[in-house]
């Protein structure tokens, strides 16, 4: 055995690449390819973020003068020479549809999956790198291409996407429709079809590696809860993303050669009926509706994407640092099982005012509601962890409840909007934006900085600062619930979730001051920010040498020394005799047993 | 203990890409890693086909509700068509019979059974490509009319795939040649089962498009 394990090790080393641009830039390496689609996301969050910012200052104060800005983004501000610069509409379009498309696709897709996946699985399951390190590196280097072309479509000359997030037809398949519908647009598809690939990849390569490369004793049952919400993220994407690729190719074709996918007949555009040269209508017989059933086919479970990473380092989080097993692991994998399961089957309660049937609409409503149900299993099991607990308040931990707090805010007012009837009102005003910044966004985000956190030592070999991280966390922790919790209030009141000017309604006046104190709270929010990519970058360098186990945890990952090498473990990979949350064992030497210690009487394997 | 990188068969990390020497199946505990499904590659790979395949469903879906509109106007198939759809499940045939030999230490042969296998793979994508200009001589383009963007779309992205599976072909070619592949193993079996999962997917869209 040690003979072996140190003729591994040796192989394991003189496999390292020694070029800087092999082993940093063009590496194979799951760990430095992590660390790769972290900062890359990271960056992206950057722009998305400030994106955000400029959509908050132009609901606030609609008749604002730029100044500087204006000056700064000559696309979408008009002004100068005396006059006040004032934002474009169609460039406050662009705005909100290029946050959310980076923000979904390439920050909170990214980081935790591409990014965390990557990092942890080898790491967390006891392999030498992925199964196939070799698409892993393609898969990256085909996201930032995508990443590129997304944001270069601000520079086309009449600008990024406006159709939303979501490009529904035929706002997004007529090229004249509005500035955005032109180039912008066809950029947004040929970015997420870079962006679907380099994903696809990456699931193939996360689900091979978790189901074959386990080290010995790795059962399904004794993996870490990350390793799962991974393993699901991964069927997920896998399954749910190729229906947005068949309706991004339609889309592209309905654009450019005049096939009739989702355009009707009888379109007009700007007063002008869109006719062939002999007369007949130029689109004819595509329905809209058929978009809507492609995007959010694959919509849907995309949420689930974002939030299962989330989750599964909650629960990791959570025993770790209430010293405690996980309460009902089990219960646990199957209720993110079955949220998986239940994601492909409810994408219909995006589409509830689209005039569907309403029995259709009830049976997408219950599918939807039956959701809660291993929701809340998650819930209790997380809040049982808690209970009577004695709780360490370190960084990750304080992200960790941020999750269960942001999760369950937001899971309360999905209740509402899973049913068609409150849908019908709700749909489409900034209840709908505040539910989903709660839930996704939000516990998605917490969740990315909790691990960020919690695994720095193994990216980096150091730790973050936890004074700056603390400051951090509840600066972001209030702010966002500042920012987003009123909008929940302004949503029923009415005020729509895409406007360019709230004071062009009557009705909406009232609610002004609500909108400036949102602007305020996400103008901390997102400064608060700065804290942490100072505290990332400054730990990358100069933080405290982190320990093999400097959280005193029970998996694998902690069993390398921090960073780990090349092939990442020093010897022989170890073996696994028990679950990772074997916290607090009575009877035993310390208050902790990791993974791989073998059995003993007083702790028997698990 | 740890052989997992002497024991990998050649061929089996495939176009997938993993090199000698980096991590094998099992790797982190020799024999005894748990619940191992086939070979690494081939679970890839049959991963990547369910992807293939969640892609064309998406398109089904797409196709059943379009061709229940109005200005639907059923295409009759091209005549050649039917002679492609021989030359490819053929291909397929002569790829089974490389491999026969190839498994069975019978080694002549199984050069031109492979060489076969491609030049039909040519042969049914230029076959495709004829289709596609009798049709065009009839006047009938992408925009046509619904049936003709389906047959358009769907027979260009079911050919890129076919492209994409006479890339690898070039590379199990030069694999042949060297004679990399160890006789009696079966060392096609990864790109056999791509290129017999682009024969059915054939089948099925010609089912889809002029059948149902």
């Amino acid at each position: 055995m040690a003979h072996a394990g140190e003729a591994h090790a040796a192989e394991a080393h003189a496999h390292a690449p020694q070029a800087f641009i092999w082993r940093y830039v063009f590496s194979k390496d799951h760990k430095v390819i992590g660390v790769q689609y972290y900062v890359t996301a990271m960056t992206m969050a950057l722009v998305a973020g400030l994106l955000a910012m400029l959509i908050r200052v132009q609901l606030a104060w609609p008749d604002v003068d730029w100044g500087f800005v204006g000056r700064l983004l000559p696309m979408g501000f008009q002004g100068g020479a005396g006059q006040p610069f004032v934002m474009n509409p169609e460039f406050y379009s662009m705005l909100f549809t290029m946050h959310g498309t980076i923000m979904v696709f390439f920050v909170m897709s990214t980081a935790p999956v591409s990014g965390f996946g990557n990092l942890l699985i080898p790491l967390q399951i006891g392999a030498r790198d992925m199964a196939f390190p070799f698409l892993n590196a393609l898969s990256y280097w085909t996201f930032l291409p995508g990443c590129i072309v997304i944001l270069s479509s601000f520079f086309v000359s009449a600008g990024a996407a406006a159709a939303g997030w979501t490009s529904y037809p035929p706002l997004s398949a007529l090229q004249g429709a509005i500035p955005g519908s032109g180039m912008g647009q066809t950029l947004w598809i040929v970015g997420m079809v870079f962006f679907i690939a380099s994903f696809t990849m990456g699931g193939l390569n996360f689900l091979t590696t978790i189901l074959n490369m386990r080290t010995k004793g790795m059962s399904l049952m004794r993996m870490p809860l990350t390793m799962w919400s991974m393993m699901l993220v991964a069927i997920l994407g896998l399954l749910a993303f190729p229906a947005l690729v068949a309706g991004c190719l339609m889309l592209l074709f309905d654009r450019h050669f005049g096939t009739s996918f989702f355009l009707p007949a009888g379109l007009v555009l700007s007063s002008q009926p869109l006719l062939t040269p002999e007369g007949a209508s130029l689109h004819q017989g595509g329905s809209p509706l058929l978009w809507q059933h492609l995007f959010w086919f694959l919509g849907h479970p995309e949420v689930y994407i974002l939030m299962l990473p989330a989750l599964g380092f909650t629960s990791d989080l959570i025993s770790v640092f209430c010293r405690k097993p996980i309460f009902g692991y089990r219960t646990m994998v199957g209720a993110m099982g079955a949220i998986a399961f239940l994601s492909f089957i409810v994408w219909g309660h995006h589409m509830f005012i689209s005039g569907m049937n309403p029995y259709l609409g009830m049976a997408f409503a219950v599918g939807t509601i039956l959701i809660a149900v291993p929701s809340a299993v998650k819930t209790f099991n997380w809040l049982s962890t808690l209970y009577k607990s004695r709780i360490q308040f370190t960084t990750p931990m304080l992200w960790a409840m941020g999750v269960v707090s942001l999760f369950i805010s937001g899971g309360l007012s999905g209740v509402w909007l899973a049913q068609a009837g409150p849908d019908i009102h709700l749909h489409d005003t900034m209840f709908v934006a505040a539910h989903f910044h709660l839930i996704m966004a939000g516990a998605a985000l917490f969740g990315v900085f909790g691990a960020t956190a919690m695994w720095f030592p193994k990216m980096f070999g150091r730790l973050m600062n936890e004074k700056l991280g603390k400051v951090h966390f509840w600066l972001t922790f209030v702010t966002y619930y500042g920012t987003f919790f009123p909008m929940h209030y302004i949503g029923l009141a009415g005020h729509m979730r895409r406007i360019y000017d709230p004071y062009q309604y009557p009705f909406l006046k009232h609610l002004q001051p609500i909108n400036q104190f949102i602007t305020v709270s996400a103008i901390i929010l997102g400064s608060a920010q700065i804290l942490f990519f100072v505290n990332f970058f400054w730990s990358a360098f100069k933080g405290k040498k982190a320990s093999e186990n400097p959280w005193n945890a029970n998996g694998l990952e902690w069993t390398t020394p921090s960073p780990p090498p090349h092939g990442n473990w020093p010897g022989e990979i170890p073996e696994v005799h028990r679950w990772p949350y074997e916290y607090s064992p009575p009877g035993a030497a310390r208050d902790h047993v990791m993974q791989h210690e073998p059995a003993t009487e007083a702790v028997p394997g698990h | 203990m740890s052989t997992g990188v002497l024991q990998q068969k050649p061929g089996a990390g495939g176009t997938l890409g993993r090199g000698p020497g980096e991590a094998a199946p099992g790797d982190g505990g020799g024999d005894g890693a748990p619940g191992i499904i086939g070979d690494t590659a081939r679970f890839g790979l049959m991963a990547f086909l369910g992807t293939i395949s969640m892609l064309f469903i998406g398109f089904t879906s797409a196709y059943l509700i379009r061709r229940t509109s109005l200005d639907w106007r059923p295409l009759r198939a091209p005549g050649i068509l039917w002679l492609n759809t021989a030359v490819l499940l053929t291909s397929s045939v002569t790829l089974e019979a490389a491999r026969r030999r190839l498994r069975g230490w019978d080694l002549r042969g199984v050069m031109s059974w492979v060489a076969a296998t491609g030049a039909l793979g040519v042969l049914f994508l230029v076959g495709q490509v004829v289709a596609w200009r009798a049709l065009g001589a009839q006047g009938v383009f992408l925009a046509t009319n619904p049936h003709s963007s389906f047959f358009y779309m769907l027979t260009g992205l079911h050919g890129l795939h076919l492209l994409g599976g006479l890339v690898w072909f070039l590379a199990v070619l030069v694999q042949v040649r060297r004679m990399a592949y160890v006789p009696g193993e079966d060392g096609l079996r990864l790109f056999a089962t791509y290129w017999h999962f682009l024969a059915g997917l054939w089948l099925y869209l010609l089912f889809l498009l002029f059948v149902l």
